[in-house]
């Protein structure tokens, strides 16, 4: 199994998800650079938070015209896990690999802290570690991370299942539905504000994140040794 | 050449935190007419063409992909010169 971490101009957690990746899922991970045109060699997709392109235009834009973005597209339409923490969910929405966008925190503050997340659905490939309904902690760190989409959107996600979290007690940015993660209709996609790369460990203050990247193995070698027997 | 101005604003429908802040601190400084404050961007896009239609058609189509998200900005732009 290969993992890839998209690198872009500006991309600031780049480090902490290939260290998360290499210690909870002990995978072989590359740093793979924006202007890649070629993803094939990888089987999970990972776009890191940061400040792509300074965050010019609005979150994500420019980045989502990067040359490695029509590979990523191509992956997901393939089935590939592919997931976008933090500025890597901004990006998947301007790429339309998720449905709705990013507005700027309703406190005009950059919010960078522990928040609590009710996992709302454990029906994921990205989830399934986790206990639906179940209350964990990961550190945000954003100052735009107020989910919008209009209602036919929101009652769409719902009805599928695609809300993956909620913040639980506080809501940090003003987000609809108090959503910090989502999946696009298939599942292969998630995109969350919440970074579970920086909750890998308990000197982290919490590593609640872990199951994320444990989910992630599980799902692929499950449908790896599918493969083979097939 | 021409030039066209674009202008992007969220959309009525969209809460804008940035305008709310604003007219917050007009009223601070006393203007207490102010009913309400949007913020938007406004961009020059100098084009290479005399062609006014052809270069409406393709403001429109930055404005599609790139310049505005349609799902929470509006965009409207003029072509000013050529």
């Amino acid at each position: 199994m290969r993992v890839a971490v998209i690198v872009f101009p500006g991309s600031n957690a780049d480090v902490d998800m290939f260290n998360a990746v290499e210690d909870i899922m002990g995978v072989s991970v590359d740093y793979v650079w924006h202007s890649t045109t070629d993803l094939s060699a990888y089987d999970v997709i990972l776009l890191p938070g940061g400040f792509s392109y300074g965050d010019y235009l609005r979150t994500g834009a420019i980045a989502r015209f990067s040359p490695v973005m029509e590979q990523v597209v191509k992956a997901a339409e393939a089935g590939k896990l592919v997931m976008g923490v933090c500025n890597g969910f901004q990006i998947l929405l301007e790429a339309g690999l998720l449905p709705g966008a990013m507005l700027r925190n309703d406190s005009l503050k950059f919010r960078c802290k522990l928040v609590k997340l009710r996992v709302a659905s454990n029906a994921t490939p990205f989830t399934r570690d986790y206990a639906a309904g179940e209350v964990i902690e990961i550190p945000i760190a954003h100052g735009e991370g107020n989910y919008f989409c209009d209602e036919a959107t929101l009652a769409r996600l719902k009805a599928n299942g695609q809300i993956v979290f909620r913040y639980e007690g506080e809501n940090p940015n003003g987000s609809v539905d108090d959503i910090a993660g989502i999946v696009n209709e298939a599942g292969n996609v998630l995109g969350m504000m919440p970074h579970p790369e920086r909750a890998v460990h308990e000197w982290m203050s919490s590593d609640d994140g872990k199951r994320i990247f444990t989910s992630i193995l599980t799902t692929w070698r499950e449908r790896n040794s599918a493969t083979t027997h097939a | 050449m021409c030039k066209a101005v674009v202008y992007v604003t969220l959309r009525e429908s969209v809460l804008d935190p940035q305008g709310h802040a604003v007219q917050g601190s007009l009223h601070t400084l006393g203007f207490d007419e102010v009913k309400e404050v949007r913020i938007g961007k406004y961009m020059e896009v100098v084009l290479d063409t005399r062609d006014r239609k052809l270069a409406e058609e393709r403001v429109r189509q930055m404005c599609e992909k790139l310049l505005a998200n349609t799902v929470i900005e509006d965009y409207r732009f003029e072509i000013v010169e050529g």
